[in-house]
């Protein structure tokens, strides 16, 4: 009987155990990521362990490594918030002189890299490291209990950004890492999401196998931050992506006249030109993926919040090089 | 054989590095340490010294990629000074946590506001509590030979604590004087391979490094710390046994000048250490019966060694470039502490002087000696005496 081929390695880096959220987008996100530079490493240098971790402090470090357990099967390191960039660096530079061969994967979540940790992220991609970073999106502070970070999208509560009489919540449009990450220059710089897997897998194992340093934002759905249904977090990310609110891009060598970008999905309209993706009509409404979340809920009371988060979309897009019509 | 060349600390911290054969250095430019990482990015430019140098974009990372480095398992060394070393800070404690010996060269530079790129103790003082081995330089061949030292004494498997080393800024980080460079092979024997058990990042032996610890387990890794640093006071006594043997030179944990019939001792650190010396001959010459003292080892705090100058003299006189606000000096704290339980201490005067390079004048040191004969025949009159303040200013 013919034996179907796994999608992706059997091979666990990230054990069962962790101490993760049920539904827990970022622990999604790690276990995949972990599993594409294992096939990396395998495919560049026929040793599947061939790599190490730097991570930051965060949800994803408190949860793996509570001693004396740990969640890891791979060399994993934790110095601080703001600087798993700057230890990756070291690691990089140790293995370097130690002639040993495979790549760092620096791992810190949305407060680690776009704000505290930008400045050792900027370092670090500037000194062309053999270092990829993954930065796990869930948009807020989560550790520390739901903190507004920079890339906390316009719009959503979190308890440092509370809708009010003078506030509809977070009332800054989300930065995006990704792209000032491929300002750098660098060989690769991608957004992925755990919504899309398969292009997840892809893209980790893209930024695993170039030489020098890798961008990658993975949007992680976190129901305990997001206020979302705990078996819907896959479907919530899969609706950012098919209504426009994630962008699933690719920029090499910082060239942003030939960003790649991936089919939406979701019914959506794209249109070509010479092969680049210059338009895309979304049918699915961003409410759709906005009325899963309690973080977004009080924007339906207050529709002219959601005209704005869609003319930021459409400017987000804008940058990108792609003209969007939001149903 | 060694060789004697004309240098600045600065380029003495840096052959001392190039001796040691760190394999990642991570460094940032800051006054007045910024010759350091210059000098070393010749040697390596110049094939003198194999290392990787990571510029760093701050302090903050120069010493978050040498604790990644240690982690790793191999040798590395940093340079900096004040606004720096306070940068580090956060990353200092977790690099004694993690049990990491990496060595730090700190040109001693006061501390902001106002800014000022001169000479006072108050940065690496400052971080006395990080779980670091200090060590205070008081000339340029003292800068390199306890940074060889440091090692020595940080990779030791009953210390595994990083260290770093104090040189006063401009006083010896601009000033030059004859170095005598030890061979590389001596060194070499002298420090060996840097092995560790504990950290390394080898695929082949996947560990965990930086754990979360809970309330049942925090205060046992703070202990053994505690018994790293207690671990230290033996292994620096021998490191420095082994340092006369090896290299020739004699190095104490607190080197003690003329103190054997001394009423008044002066205890202090680095560079001052030097002109309090040339002072107590010229006391000598006076008939003032005055020793002096110098600090060389402040981390782990040599609280013998105080008590056993305490059973020589009448009064203790601690002369120190930092400020405990509310407190007074942080080396009469530690030295207070040192005597508490004895039952016959000498006075303790504790003398501030010298922040952000005012010079240390032998004007200054005979108000110091008058303020200490008064307090032996009238008692104390004062908690702490700023010595040279521009009252007139004020």
């Amino acid at each position: 009987m013919a034996v179907r081929k796994p999608p992706i390695t059997t091979r666990e880096y990230w054990a069962p155990g962790h101490a993760a959220c049920a539904g827990c987008g970022c622990a999604i996100a790690l276990k995949l990521a972990t599993k594409a530079f294992s096939e990396a490493m395998e495919e560049k240098y026929g040793d599947p362990n061939a790599f190490a971790i730097a991570q930051a402090t965060g949800c994803m470090e408190v949860v793996s490594a509570v001693f004396p357990y740990t969640a890891w099967k791979v060399p994993w390191v934790h110095v601080a918030f703001e600087n798993a960039a700057a230890a990756a660096s070291g690691i990089d530079a140790a293995w370097k002189k130690l002639g040993y061969k495979g790549k760092i994967l620096a791992i810190g979540g949305d407060g680690g890299t776009a704000d505290i940790g930008i400045q050792a992220l900027s370092g670090m991609l500037e000194r062309w490291h053999n270092v990829v970073y993954l930065m796990y999106d869930n948009e807020a502070y989560m550790n520390t209990g739901i903190q507004r970070s920079s890339s906390t999208p316009y719009g959503a509560w979190t308890t440092t950004s509370p809708p009010g009489k003078y506030s509809i919540g977070e009332d800054k449009p989300k930065k995006w890492v990704a792209l000032i990450a491929a300002a750098h220059q660098i060989p690769y710089a991608a957004t992925a999401s755990i919504g899309n897997p398969f292009d997840f897998v892809k893209k980790m194992k893209k930024a695993a196998k170039v030489d020098g340093p890798a961008f990658v934002q993975v949007h992680c759905t976190c129901p305990t931050g997001w206020k979302s249904p705990l078996e819907k977090s896959v479907e919530i990310a899969r609706l950012a992506i098919e209504t426009g609110i994630w962008p699933l891009f690719e920029i090499e060598n910082g060239d942003f006249h030939n960003i790649k970008i991936q089919s939406p999905g979701g019914g959506a309209k794209v249109k070509r030109e010479g092969g680049k993706v210059v338009a895309i009509e979304f049918k699915k409404p961003v409410e759709e993926y906005l009325k899963l979340q309690g973080r977004f809920k009080h924007l339906f009371k207050q529709p002219e919040a959601i005209q704005v988060m869609k003319e930021q979309i459409k400017a987000m897009w804008k940058v990108l090089g792609v003209d969007v019509i939001l149903p | 054989m060694p060789i004697k060349k004309v240098m600045k600390a600065n380029e003495a911290a840096a052959w001392a590095a190039k001796l040691a054969k760190p394999k990642v250095i991570a460094a940032f430019p800051i006054t007045p340490s910024t010759l350091v990482p210059e000098k070393i990015s010749e040697f390596i430019a110049d094939g003198e010294l194999d290392a990787e140098f990571i510029k760093v974009e701050s302090e903050h990372s120069a010493i978050s990629a040498c604790v990644g480095a240690s982690a790793a398992g191999v040798r590395t060394f940093t340079a900096t000074a004040s606004q720096g070393l306070a940068l580090m800070h956060e990353i200092l404690f977790i690099a004694a946590g993690m049990r990491l010996p990496i060595v730090i060269a700190v040109g001693n530079r006061s501390l902001s506001a106002p800014i000022n790129i001169w000479n006072d103790w108050q940065d690496s003082i400052s971080e006395r509590d990080t779980g670091w081995i200090q060590f205070y330089a008081e000339n340029n061949q003292e800068a390199l030979d306890l940074i060889i030292a440091a090692y020595k004494a940080a990779e030791d498997e009953r210390v595994l604590l990083p260290a770093m080393v104090g040189f006063d800024a401009f006083i010896l980080t601009h000033t030059v004087e004859p170095v005598e460079i030890p061979d590389q092979e001596v060194v070499d024997e002298f420090l060996g391979e840097y092995v560790p058990k504990h950290a390394y990042v080898d695929p082949k032996r996947p560990i965990t490094q930086g754990s979360l610890g809970f309330p049942a387990h925090y205060m046992e890794t703070r202990y053994k710390v505690w018994e790293a640093m207690e671990n230290a006071r033996e292994v620096i006594k021998e490191v420095f046994d082994k340092f006369e043997k090896t290299f020739g030179r004699r190095y104490h944990i607190i080197e003690e000048y003329k103190t054997d019939d001394a009423e008044i001792v002066l205890v202090t650190m680095g560079s001052l250490a030097g002109t309090v010396k040339e002072f107590v001959d010229k006391k000598r010459e006076e008939g003032v019966k005055i020793g002096a003292a110098k600090i060389t080892v402040y981390r782990p705090f040599p609280i013998e060694e105080i008590r056993a100058l305490a059973k020589k003299t009448k009064v203790l006189a601690l002369l120190e470039k930092d400020i405990s606000f509310s407190v007074g000096g942080a080396v009469f704290a530690d030295t207070s502490r040192a005597l508490i339980n004895e039952k016959e201490k000498p006075i303790i005067l504790d003398f501030i002087l010298g922040l952000g390079g005012r010079d240390v004048t032998f004007q200054n040191l005979e108000e110091v000696v008058d303020i200490a004969k008064k307090a032996l025949e009238e008692g104390v009159k004062e908690e702490v005496y700023w010595i040279g303040l521009r009252k007139e200013i004020l």
